[in-house]
């Protein structure tokens, strides 16, 4: 079975619900996580696969968002910190008929997973990876995490953090991932089609989840959240559309200038110098990247999706051209093979 | 070396010996590696029995002359059973002041010392930090067989009309090297000679020039006035069958094959590259055709959870490196352990800690192996004793390891990696079945029922319908793998994975001793050090003492006679190349007063020392 359909059976999935992908595990975040809103969203989405239950795995790491698989009535791996890429290649590499959903969170993705997170993007493995950004470490009850912004205040950071934080969009595009795009916990339509498109990709599709921790970092996407500010903020990216944005009585657009993005009034300039959105444009994407409140509008939707290799296609075919050239190993032959002599 | 005066062939004497030693040794350009596996080839051709050591810098190019830059080449051979490259050296080819320097302390009084007198200028000189051309000492002369050739010279000379440059010209002088010393102990040329044609099929000029410079060397032996003697070694008496000489590491990588093969269950090697284990990563990536898939990862803990990863999804994970990596690896294999799963972990041992000495031998990983990771986290760990066994001990990983769904260290060496032997090829359907059965039985399934014989859990390959689950690193509940942090449980859960180890014990064969059952001594090994102990152990048993030897594959369990073994003998004798592991687990399991022979000094353990140290313990025989 090629990668291209991964978690295809031959047979088509039976008419699944909602309820077939949830498990029978107690759900253990606190009251009011934004993991809850998640967690539905992509049970909901399970049915729309298409994909068998049996062929969909879902992989995690270690923190608040790891927990993930026990909830989902698939086959599940809750690994340890930082690793589940490595994993997730792993299994992908021996089993490119499985569909591979691997769940994780700023600190585990981007702090001690970094490296495993930049090859895994890197290699295009194809997997669908859904980042929960909370900017904090919520399950070691609230120290700073490298989203979180310069001089932020926590436990372990009693004066303020002293490092910048790390932009995962940027992040992702720089590895030379193929797909990226951001979403937004509270935002559940917008959610349901950003994890569709993800998890459609080939490659690695790499979505960000602005999700909130209401313990530990509550409304630190409040930009996103409160109604006003959301509609001065939100630009949701669509495929050959203008960046425009804001109220319907304030219409924004971000256009470039010269080499720098530049919001201006909508109606000030024509439309032939309109900024529209390519998501086959990595170069824009990039720039869409460094966008955010308060001086320019928070893209949500998808950045990037371009098509290249997948690191076990390639790994397979060259197996097949193996096999197909000089046909299957043979232990018996190649213990005789080369240089031996005989003895009595 | 034992000769025996023989009678005259050809133009001169040829002497019998039973057994070389011999050491090629020059700078790390000067392609020592090369010479020493093609007198190695030559050898096995010739019948002979041998042991290799392979000795090289760390640095890749280290700098010209200088005496960490020198590269040797070690070996064995002989009419009678080698079990090790040889303590003291017969012959020693010193191709510059360096190597002299280096390696001069190893010859016998009385042995042969080949060197390039062209080497040995001022700058070469300095470098070795010598004031004066230790050649002109006349005292080199009178302890040495001195033997001063201008191969550079000769070499230049063999090849004048080549339209090749000096450099191409220079790097030709090691076949020279080989050439006199095959001449010297009658090996065959045919092996170099095809390998020539092989190596420089596309280069018609350099087959050309290695061929006769490798031609010249051997006929300036049989020409050259100052060699009034050379030497016949008779093949050896070895097992009938058909050989093939292999190192270490490519005996691992071929086991892994087998167990592919036997088990039908594809292999997920997962590696980064580090010395000395990267060729087992290079050998596999060559074998496509087998269905193995390599992953040079991006980091040591990614290989190794690439490799669980595999596992989780019905493959056979291994992962292989050296100290260093299986440091990083620590909390991956505690999550096959805990998830159990199967994983193969290759380790070979360096010296270290740290960075250490990378290219040189060393078995303290043993305890790393064994506790080397948080809480109670047990694993099987083996360990091969000679190059060619660590084809069976690959295979016995893979099998040990699906069979009991956890993780499998085997302990090999850089002395084992490197090293190579003449194995005899072994017809792969008497290997042991490789059984592996994934669950798809859906009636009464759990993620943590056992096997009442194995305790292992039941392997389910994802795909399989209706028997989604969840596995992880939390601790769980026995039989249904649903999370639990009840402390009975808990304890319950740590007994569990330590009996299941522990019950490996079944799959150990009665231990094999070599001397008598009971008596005053019995030396206990494990790993490269086999044929170091059991030379001495012969000698000293042919010296007519009590002294027996085992040697232990299986370090976690260990053997289930090993107890009552050890109390036959009066005293036991555990030889390491550590500051003392083994013996510190034997005391602790069996209250046994055994001691130690250590030595950490990168390098296998002279056999010399270790029946010094048997005589020391048990005395004069009485």
């Amino acid at each position: 079975m090629s990668a291209q359909g991964a978690g295809a059976a031959a047979t088509p999935a039976p008419k699944y619900t909602k309820k077939d992908f949830e498990s029978d595990q107690d759900v253990r975040w606190c009251p009011g996580c934004g993991d809850y809103a998640i967690l539905s969203a992509v049970q909901k989405s399970m049915p729309d696969l298409g994909i068998p239950r049996e062929n969909i795995v879902f992989i995690s790491g270690i923190g608040c968002s790891s927990r993930f698989p026990y909830y989902m009535n698939t086959y599940g791996f809750h690994t340890i910190h930082g690793r589940a890429p490595a994993i997730a290649t792993g299994l992908r590499v021996a089993r490119p008929d499985l569909k591979v959903f691997l769940v994780t969170g700023d600190g585990d993705g981007l702090s001690i997973g970094g490296n495993h997170m930049l090859h895994v993007l890197r290699r295009n493995v194809n997997i669908t990876i859904l980042l929960f950004n909370n900017r904090i470490y919520g399950l070691t009850k609230g120290q700073y995490s490298p989203t979180s912004e310069l001089g932020k205040v926590t436990k372990s950071t009693p004066m303020g953090s002293a490092d910048r934080p790390v932009n995962p969009l940027a992040f992702a595009l720089g590895c030379g991932a193929t797909f990226v795009a951001r979403t937004v916990d509270r935002n559940i339509a917008h959610m349901d089609e950003m994890l569709k498109r993800a998890a459609g990709h080939r490659g690695t599709g790499f979505l960000e989840i602005l999700q909130n921790c209401n313990v530990y970092n509550d409304l630190a996407w409040n930009v996103m959240y409160d109604k006003e500010s959301r509609a001065l903020h939100e630009l949701r990216l669509q495929h050959g559309k203008p960046l425009i944005f804001g109220p319907p009585d304030a219409r924004k657009a971000v256009i470039m200038d010269g080499v720098l993005p530049k919001v201006v009034d909508a109606g000030s300039v024509p439309e032939s110098a309109l900024w529209i959105h390519d998501e086959r444009n990595v170069n824009a994407a990039k720039l869409l990247a460094g966008l955010f409140a308060p001086d320019f509008p928070v893209p949500i939707g998808v950045l990037e999706e371009i098509e290249a290799p997948i690191y076990e296609d390639v790994m397979l075919q060259q197996e097949q051209r193996a096999i197909s050239e000089r046909g299957p190993g043979s232990i018996a032959k190649l213990l005789t093979s080369g240089d031996t002599w005989k003895i009595g | 070396m034992s000769e025996t005066a023989a009678p005259a062939t050809g133009t001169k004497a040829r002497r019998e010996l039973d057994r070389a030693v011999i050491r090629f040794a020059g700078d790390s350009g000067d392609g020592m590696q090369l010479t020493g596996e093609q007198f190695t080839t030559e050898s096995a051709w010739a019948g002979n029995d041998l042991a290799t050591l392979p000795n090289f810098p760390a640095e890749i190019r280290a700098p010209a002359g200088t005496l960490f830059g020198v590269s040797s080449f070690q070996l064995q051979f002989g009419s009678l059973r080698v079990y090790t490259p040889g303590d003291r050296l017969d012959c020693l080819v010193a191709m510059n002041p360096a190597a002299l320097k280096v390696h001069l302390r190893d010859l016998k009084t009385g042995g042969l010392l080949i060197v390039n007198t062209a080497a040995y200028d001022k700058r070469n000189l300095d470098k070795a930090g010598y004031n004066a051309n230790p050649l002109d000492d006349p005292a080199l002369a009178e302890r040495y067989r001195l033997h001063k050739v201008d191969m550079t010279g000769l070499t230049y000379e063999a090849i004048k009309d080549l339209p090749l440059n000096t450099k191409e010209k220079d790097r030709t002088k090691n076949f020279f090297a080989l050439g006199l010393v095959s001449w010297i102990y009658t090996r065959p040329l045919e092996p170099t000679l095809d390998w020539i044609g092989k190596k420089f099929a596309k280069n018609p000029q350099f087959a050309e020039a290695n061929t006769r410079v490798l031609k010249a060397g051997h006929a300036y032996g049989e020409t050259a006035e100052i060699f009034s003697e050379h030497y016949q070694i008779e093949p050896a008496e070895m097992a009938a069958g058909v050989y093939r000489a292999m190192t270490g590491n490519r005996a691992l990588a071929w086991g892994l094959l087998a167990a592919a093969e036997r088990s039908k269950v594809p292999i997920v090697y997962g590696a980064y590259p580090i010395t000395p284990a990267s060729s087992i990563l290079e050998e596999l990536a060559m074998h496509k055709r087998f269905r193995i898939r390599t992953i040079q990862a991006e980091d040591e803990i990614a290989a190794a959870t690439a490799a669980i990863g595999a596992s989780f999804g019905g493959a056979i994970g291994v992962t292989g490196s050296s100290g260093p990596g299986i440091a990083l690896k620590g909390e991956a294999i505690g999550l096959a352990v805990t998830a159990e799963l199967p994983l193969v972990i290759f380790d070979i041992q360096r010296g270290g800690p740290s960075t250490g000495l990378p290219t040189k031998t060393e078995q303290a990983d043993l305890m790393q192996a064994l506790y080397g990771r948080n809480s109670e986290s047990p694993v099987v760990v083996l360990a091969p004793a000679t190059p060619g066994d660590c084809f069976y001990v690959a295979y016995e990983a893979v099998r040990i390891a699906a069979k009991y769904m956890c993780p499998v260290f085997v302990l090999s060496d850089g002395f084992l990696a490197n090293g190579s032997e003449p194995w005899l090829i072994p017809d792969p359907e008497t290997l042991p079945p490789i059984d592996i059965h994934f669950r798809t039985e859906k009636e009464g399934f759990f993620p943590y029922l056992r096997d009442p014989a194995t305790l292992s859990r039941p392997w389910v390959r994802p795909g399989t319908p209706g028997l989604e689950h969840r596995i992880g690193g939390i601790e769980k509940q026995d039989v249904t793998g649903n999370i639990s942090y009840d402390p009975d449980n808990h304890d319950h859960m740590v007994r569990m994975r330590a009996e299941k180890v522990r019950r490996v014990a079944q799959e150990i064969p009665p231990t094999t001793i070599n001397g008598p059952a009971t008596g005053d001594l019995l030396v206990v090994g494990w790993g490269g050090t086999y044929g170091s102990i059991t030379a001495a152990v012969e000698r000293a048993q042919s010296d007519g003492r009590s002294v027996a030897s085992i040697h232990l594959r299986h370090l976690n369990p260990l053997p289930p006679d090993l107890g009552h073994i050890l109390r036959e003998y009066r005293k036991v004798l555990v030889p390491e190349i550590n500051s003392g592991q083994l013996v510190r687990v034997l005391r602790a399991e069996y209250l046994v007063d055994a001691v130690g022979f250590n030595r950490v000094r990168g390098l296998p353990l002279a056999s010399e020392e270790i029946y010094e140290a048997i005589i020391q313990l048990i005395g004069s025989p009485a």
